[in-house]
């Protein structure tokens, strides 16, 4: 097996992770839980833009996705309800 | 219930969106992608073509970009400063560890998000991953001491004059070129690749990075100081 086809499967692993972070982030109940993921996401997506030669928009999907947005929403949650419907 | 309705809303949209692609998306690449491609260099003599497009022929889409970030950054700063009302739990100080490593990191992550947005104009990255960068070195100093407050006469202060600074230079290239924010003819190209060069865009950059910086500086300092400022009251 040479380099590209080792690529293309990291790829395609990576694309498995974006959507089962993206459906875990969906559905978990808990919020902090769910906000990882969402960064998860972000984090593997700046990984698919830098494999698609776009290196800026994986800078910033990188920084501002995986890093910052992630930290407001970490915040956010700490200081509203943790758990998703817990007084339904 | 309320999941599966918003499955079956995902998945329509998918479908919409997926059937939409060759529409939006053709195949070709039109004439001004062409233009940018070839000419962009010539015009502006940035080695990052990115930067050429964001800063230059799309520069009055950033500009709109930055008002985007300053009037949402006002926004959760307004209704943060004005929130009653919520439980407010004793900040946890931080670990030995956490705070020498913050003292450590802050300043070569303040100098690296420095150097990504002013060579913007070579390298990949630019005004706003460099002013996200230095936000976090920002963030890192405070969780390590939750006490910390940040200047923010001076962090608003440097916002307003580089989003001043970009709109003049953007009046600079109305007044000498004949439009707004046009780069050829109101400062030397240079030679390429060198850090001096390709006009006004590393200056309009270092704006950028500096105005997005302070932002997200304040967002960052709003937000872990919310519950702060109710224990005050």
């Amino acid at each position: 097996m040479n380099i590209v086809t080792w690529l293309n499967l990291v790829d395609l692993l990576v694309c498995l992770v974006v959507i089962i972070s993206a459906i875990g982030a969906a559905v978990h109940r808990n919020l902090l839980a769910a906000t990882v993921f969402a960064g998860v996401v972000s984090l593997a997506i700046s990984f698919l833009f830098l494999r698609l030669a776009a290196p800026d928009v994986a800078m910033t999907e990188a920084a501002i996705g995986a890093g910052l947005s992630t930290v407001i929403f970490l915040i956010a949650v700490r200081r509203t309800e943790e758990v998703e419907g817990k007084d339904q | 219930m309320k999941q599966i309705i918003s499955i079956i809303a995902i998945v329509t949209i998918g479908f919409v969106l997926w059937q939409l692609v060759p529409i939006a998306m053709p195949s070709g690449f039109g004439a001004v992608t062409h233009h940018y491609v070839a000419d962009g260099l010539k015009d502006n003599g940035g080695s990052n073509l990115v930067t050429s497009i964001v800063v230059n022929y799309r520069g009055f889409d950033t500009l709109g970009e930055v008002t985007v970030l300053f009037l949402s950054v006002s926004g959760a700063a307004f209704v943060l400063r004005r929130r009653s009302g919520l439980e407010v739990q004793e900040p946890v100080p931080a670990s030995e560890i956490v705070q020498t490593g913050a003292r450590m990191l802050f300043a070569p992550i303040v100098v690296f998000g420095a150097y990504i947005f002013v060579h913007g104009h070579l390298t990949p990255g630019g005004g706003f991953q460099g002013g996200a960068v230095i936000a976090s070195g920002v963030l890192l100093l405070l969780l390590a001491n939750r006490d910390r407050a940040l200047p923010h006469g001076l962090l608003s202060w440097v916002e307003s004059l580089s989003g001043f600074g970009f709109v003049l230079a953007g009046l600079a290239g109305l007044i000498v070129a004949g439009s707004f924010l046009a780069n050829k003819g109101v400062l030397p190209l240079g030679q390429w690749n060198r850090l001096v060069s390709a006009g006004v865009i590393p200056i309009i950059y270092i704006l950028i990075g500096l105005k997005v910086g302070s932002e997200l500086s304040v967002l960052l300092d709003v937000m872990v100081h919310a519950a702060g400022d109710e224990e005050a009251n």
